[in-house]
């Protein structure tokens, strides 16, 4: 059982990366247009580039 | 040019003049030298809108970038050069049938924006904490069943410790901030006792770390923590959602305005910052943007916004015109008047201030249960630990574990979670049908009302005139009639052009603004306008909206208009009756005009020619009675009866002001979204009255346990969780519910 001293914190920096993620996705504007983001998909990017982003 | 096409919702002129400078005026050159617009794009409906608005704009070569957002319907572009290319730009996605409004990001609430931030990432320290604590928990609980040692009890009591403190310190600074401002103004709100619970609960657990004790109760303080905040959370969106509705109603009414100057010169400028005494230009099929005499021009305005009369007025020099109107024959120079002046505008507004100081009185259910709440929990907890400590003599330790499981058993989720829960999804429910929210208690306020008020103009009609009994009409009149009416924008002509299937245009047909169409032919003039210029006395007929056709050798053809009701209005009606709501009508219109509608749609308690002080006399007329009135109305004059009513909703063609004070703001030309508002605002009551009744009830059988030192940390977490998730889930039905009661 003595393996679980280090298994716990090991667990606990994946999940620190998980919020990391989350928090550098929210400073980037991920979320800022949840309804547009899941329609991009479907446009013919083709025909033009896609608009350059900042 | 935008700003021309945004400015007309109906009558839409074919060819308005395009007051400049709007789009220019907004755009902002960043530091890296390219030009940025933000604007407001409406008439957005899908993703293929966007592509069709961004594959148009970077078609441009001086664009960078044009980026539109689904959620906010607002437009980002990005261009190098000069400020006038705006113009270009959003003529490109006017053309595409899209208003563009420029607005200043720098104006709206940002604080707010910053705050929900500032939440969500609370939220997630939270979610994260309280997953990890409660998985060393179980861990915990387990191990007291297949008997775990001591020491690796205490070490997961640590890495709990070590997990939750953090956390909490960053998560729980919300409560404890607003805790503290409300002990400072010495005053209890329902974050006194979440702050006092859980800094206790985590200074005990530590305590309890440190010598080794069998419990700790971290995982309590972190999960409640969680799940206050997703109730918060949840809240700031709904009230975030209200008020950019808001926001958007009023930025997309900035209207721009054509000054002439000395020096004969026009410029665009605000409406609000035209001077008194400036002379303003309306181009025909413009709307009026500034109260003020007519100095030069005759025309005809159609003033159904601000009185609710149906028929035009005709305006010569001296008359008085208001903000709102729309000109419908040929352009009027008007000098402004000054703010403030014994206007109608002003007068409207001052009755609106006065009603809707009393509606702020309005306190949301939750607020007043949790009025209640907080005094009480405090007495309890207090109670619990003095009743354990000095009356039965047990250690303070313990005596103190009993008064905080009192304190969190007692959380106020199922207040301070569940009913945000019902207001976002009620919001965005009504939100996909095209109806905006715009004040946070609308929903409650809107389940109470049992009598409705309609507005006739443009409220219960749709404010457009269409050619009555044209079958009975001679087709070959018709055809003529019709085919002169074609080379004039007036609504009438318009109407009469669209009754006629087949009707080529007239070439040489002349406008005489003001009175009618002329065409000379060989046997004479004929004459297609008003009454007086045919030449009918003013006995004949039966008045109202017409227009007159006369020819040589024949007798003269009336042709009747008639506003004609929505389309589901008659349904909208009965629906409501069935359910027994009372329905009235008031409009300030004629009185044969406004008893043709009620009959039409079974109304039996009508009244006519109403002034805005007589509606909200009426409508307190009502409130005495003990009636709670839903007022739904779209003209200037509704105005003050909007403010006054318990409840109001507009339609989202009616006046800005009106749109204002409403509390709910529907597009589209189906009335039924009033029903649509009734029966979610009822459905969400009913889920919200579940959900607090559901909160009593657990109460009553936690608190006895809590208080009598039964509660473990594993009931605790229990209770608490499924509570929380029992209210969401109960919240989430709204969202699922079958069509309304139509």
């Amino acid at each position: 059982m003595d393996v679980i001293v280090y298994l716990i914190p090991i667990a606990i920096l994946l999940g620190t990366i998980g919020l990391a993620a989350f928090f550098w996705s929210l400073k980037h504007g991920q979320f800022d247009d949840p309804d547009g983001a899941a329609q991009r998909i479907l446009f013919d990017d083709d025909e033009e580039p896609s608009p350059p982003r900042k | 040019m935008a700003g021309a096409v945004a400015a007309l919702p109906r009558p839409a002129a074919p060819a308005a003049p395009a007051p400049a400078g709007d789009a220019a005026f907004y755009a902002r050159r960043e530091a890296d030298g390219a030009m940025v617009l933000h604007a407001m794009v409406e008439g957005i409906h899908c993703g293929g809108c966007v592509a069709k608005i961004e594959r148009a704009l970077g078609q441009h070569p001086a664009v960078v970038s044009a980026r539109v957002n689904l959620s906010t319907r607002r437009l980002a572009l990005r261009w190098n050069g000069a400020a006038e290319l705006a113009e270009r730009l959003a003529a490109k996605v006017a053309g595409l049938g899209f208003k563009l409004v420029p607005y200043d990001p720098t104006r709206l609430a940002a604080a707010d924006k910053a705050a929900e931030g500032k939440l969500l990432r609370a939220l997630a320290v939270a979610g994260f904490a309280a997953a990890n604590v409660m998985l060393m928990s179980l861990a915990i609980w387990a191990g007291r069943v297949e008997g775990m040692e001591p020491a690796t009890r205490d070490m997961l009591h640590w890495f709990s410790a070590l997990i939750a403190l953090p956390a909490l310190i960053y998560a729980a600074r919300p409560f404890v901030h607003s805790a503290w401002s409300a002990l400072k103004r010495r005053s209890l709100n329902m974050d006194v006792p979440i702050a006092v619970g859980v800094t206790l609960t985590a200074g005990m657990s530590l305590f309890e770390t440190i010598h080794g004790a069998d419990h700790a109760y971290f995982d309590s303080a972190v999960s409640l923590v969680f799940f206050l905040l997703l109730g918060r959370y949840l809240d700031l969106r709904a009230r975030g959602q209200a008020r950019s509705a808001a926001e958007r109603l009023l930025t997309l009414n900035a209207r721009a305005v054509t000054v002439v100057d000395v020096a004969g010169a026009t410029h665009t400028v605000p409406a609000e910052r035209v001077a008194p005494g400036s002379i303003v230009l309306v181009a025909p099929g413009e709307r009026i943007g500034v109260d003020g005499a007519v100095v030069e021009g005759r025309s005809e305005v159609d003033t159904s916004l601000i009185t609710g009369e149906s028929v035009p007025a005709a305006v010569k020099p001296g008359d008085l015109v208001y903000a709102g109107a729309v000109n419908l024959g040929t352009a009027l120079r008007v000098t402004a008047r000054a703010a403030g002046e014994n206007t109608l505008l002003a007068e409207i507004i001052r009755l609106m201030e006065a009603a809707e100081q009393k509606k702020s009185r309005y306190i949301a259910l939750a607020d007043r249960v949790s009025r209640l709440y907080a005094p009480v929990v405090h007495l309890m907890a207090l109670v619990t630990f003095a009743g354990w400590w000095l009356l039965l003599g047990a250690p303070w330790q313990a005596s103190l574990v009993n008064a905080i499981a009192v304190l969190i058993v007692t959380c106020p989720c199922a207040l301070g979670l569940a009913v945000p829960a019902v207001q976002v999804i009620a919001t965005g429910r009504l939100m996909r049908r095209g109806i905006l929210l715009k004040t946070g208690t609308a929903l409650e306020r809107l389940a109470a009302a049992d009598t409705v008020v309609f507005d006739k103009t443009g409220t219960l009609t749709l404010g457009k005139p269409v050619l009555a009994g044209a079958n009975a009409i001679d087709p070959e009149a018709l055809r003529l009639a019709a085919g002169m009416a074609r080379n004039s924008a007036h609504p009438l002509a318009r109407a009469l052009a669209q009754a006629a299937a087949v009707a080529p245009v007239i070439e040489d047909t002349l406008e005489i603004p003001g009175c009618g169409l002329s065409l000379l032919r060989p046997e004479g003039e004929i004459r297609l306008g008003s009454r007086a210029w045919c030449g009918i006395a003013e006995d004949e007929g039966e008045g109202g909206m017409e227009l007159w056709l006369v020819r040589p050798g024949k007798a003269p053809l009336r042709f009747a208009f008639a506003d004609a009701p929505r389309p589901d209005a008659a349904a909208v009606i009965a629906a409501l009756k069935r359910h027994g709501y009372g329905v009235a009508l008031i409009s300030g219109d004629r009185t044969p005009a406004v008893a043709a509608v009620a009959d039409q749609l079974g109304i039996a308690d009508w009244q006519a020619r109403v002034t805005p002080a007589d509606k909200t006399a009426f409508l307190a007329g009502l409130a005495r009675r003990g009636k709670k009135v839903l007022m739904v109305g779209d003209g200037l004059n509704d105005a003050p009866a909007l403010a006054a009513a318990h409840v109001s909703v507009s339609p989202s063609s009616a006046a800005d002001i009106s749109q204002t004070a409403a509390d709910a703001v529907f597009q589209g030309e189906r009335l039924g979204a009033v029903i649509e508002l009734i029966d979610t605002a009822r459905a969400a009551r009913g889920l919200v009255r579940q959900n607090i009744g559901a909160a009593i009830v657990y109460n009553f059988v936690a608190v006895p346990v809590a208080v009598l030192g039964l509660l473990t940390p594993f009931l605790a977490a229990i209770a608490m969780s499924g509570s929380s998730l029992a209210v969401v889930g109960n919240a989430l039905r709204l969202a699922r519910r079958r069509a309304s009661w139509t």
